[in-house]
Formats: structure tokens, sequence, C-alpha cells
């Protein structure tokens, strides 16, 4: 049986909000990233470092970060309880999801870590 | 109550409940109903091809962050590493890789959109969700060509 206690705010309704919001931050982010690349076709390593130096971008860059860690772990929560389940894949799929949900945990907080060490370390 | 709680149990829907199980006995009946989630004998039609799509095109996401971030990384490190960098991604593989990873975030965009459409109350009806994904399909294809011109 695959419960609700180990998502991420054990609440269906939470995790729609959460799903929501960080997903119009990313969408928010791309869209700024996309567009400084795109308008500046042939950057310099200076013009490229300088876009990343004010503190709102930085600001952005983190919200950016947290905000693909719990979209992505909602995502993948709802994938994995949907497809590796005993009905779909026998007795074995409860360990092998507990294993799978380990991983996309550590592989989301190295990204978070991560992130943060280039967008503030640098 | 019998009969919401039937409705609870439905194959299509996950089972949080215990008496879904049958441990309490309030439904013993419907316990050997068939389920067909066999995705291989199933016709999806077009909505349902996008919605899959979404969560295919996120979880892939997911794993190429990891090479954006190693992108980001190496473009802010140093002069060098960004030097190196703007070498490697004129090469046609790794602009076909930036292409697939743009195109994808394109897609899960596009559909993502959709959803917050779908929240408003917009296109609920049979005929507004096969519109819907038309529309989804659409523009994330003219947006994925035109990155790709962009790209090359």
């Amino acid at each position: 049986m695959v419960t609700a206690v180990t998502n991420f705010g054990r609440s269906g309704l939470y995790d729609w909000l959460v799903q929501r919001v960080s997903g119009v931050v990313l969408l928010a982010y791309f869209i700024f990233i996309g567009a400084v690349v795109v308008a500046n076709p042939d950057m310099s390593y200076q013009e490229w470092r300088t876009t990343f130096e004010p503190t709102w971008v930085r600001v952005f860059s983190v919200a950016a970060l947290l905000s693909l860690a719990a979209h992505a772990w909602i995502g993948l929560w709802c994938t994995l309880t949907d497809y590796v389940t005993p009905r779909m894949m026998g007795a074995k799929a409860n360990l092998l999801r507990g294993v799978l949900t380990c991983v996309c945990a550590v592989a989301l907080f190295t990204y978070v870590v991560w992130g943060i060490s280039i967008i503030w370390g640098s | 109550m019998g009969s919401s709680a039937v409705s609870d149990c439905s194959p299509f829907f996950r089972i949080n409940s215990p008496h879904c199980l049958g441990q309490s006995g309030v439904i013993t009946v419907n316990d050997n109903r068939p389920v067909n989630l066999d995705m291989t004998t199933i016709k999806l039609p077009l909505p349902a091809l996008v919605s899959i799509l979404t969560r295919a095109s996120g979880v892939f996401l997911f794993v190429a962050m990891a090479v954006l971030i190693y992108a980001l990384d190496a473009s802010l490190a140093s002069e060098e590493s960004f030097n190196a960098l703007k070498l490697e991604l004129a090469s046609p593989l790794y602009k076909l890789v930036i292409w697939v990873i743009v195109a994808a975030l394109i897609y899960h965009a596009a559909s993502g959109i959709k959803h917050l459409f779908g929240d408003a109350g917009v296109g609920e009806t049979l005929e507004g969700g096969i519109l819907g994904a038309k529309i989804v399909v659409a523009v994330a294809a003219i947006l994925i060509v035109v990155a790709g011109i962009w790209i090359w």
C-alpha cells in the first residue's frame, strides 16, 4: 500500500500548491536565463559573470534551486508511487521504490548545495 | 457511504485507505475486479499522451539538471573553464544535447501552463481537453524548432 505520509507536505492539497508555485518560479527563471543568453549571443566571461553579480539574481537563483528540489521531489514521488508499486512490479517494488526515493532525495540535495556554492561561492 | 467507499477504491486512484484492502470487510465483492493499466495494451488518446509525456520529460529534466548545473559551474568558475565550455558547446554533439534538454524544458513548460489553465477551470470538457492537448503540442513544436534554429 502506498500512503500519503511520505509525500512532500503530507497533504495532497499542499503538494498541489507547492507544485504550482515552484513551477511558476522555475518558468520565470528559465525565461530570464534564456533571455540573457539570446540577447547576448557572443558573451564574454566578464559579461556572463556580471549577470550573476547582483544580489537579486543570486536570490532568484537560490529560489529557483529550492523550487527545483521541491518540484522534482513532488513529481518524482507521484511517478514512483504510481508505477513502482507491488501491483505493477511485484513484491520487490516497495524496497525498490524506497531505494529510488533515496536516490532522488540525495541527488536533489546535491543539486541545491552544489548550485548554492556556485551562485554564492564564486 | 458504501458507494462512495467503492469509488475511493477505484484502481484508477491511489489506494490510501485501509478499507480498500478488504481488511475491514467493507469491500470484498470488488476485490477481484480486473485491473488493466498495462500501457502497452491501452491506446492513449492525445490528452493522455500529452500528460504522460509531461511526466517523462519531467523525469528526464531531473537527470538533465545535473548537466545544466555542471555547465553553470564551468561557466562561472574561471575564464579558462568558461572558454573551454564555450568550445565544447560549439561541437554538434553538445549542441544536440543542449537542444534535447531545451526541448524537454519547452514541452514541460507548455504542458505545465496548460495545467494552470486547468486549475482556473479552463478547458475541462472533453473537447476542451483535446483542444488544450493540441495547443500544447503545436506551441511546443514551434518553440522547439525555433530553439533548434537558434542553437544551430
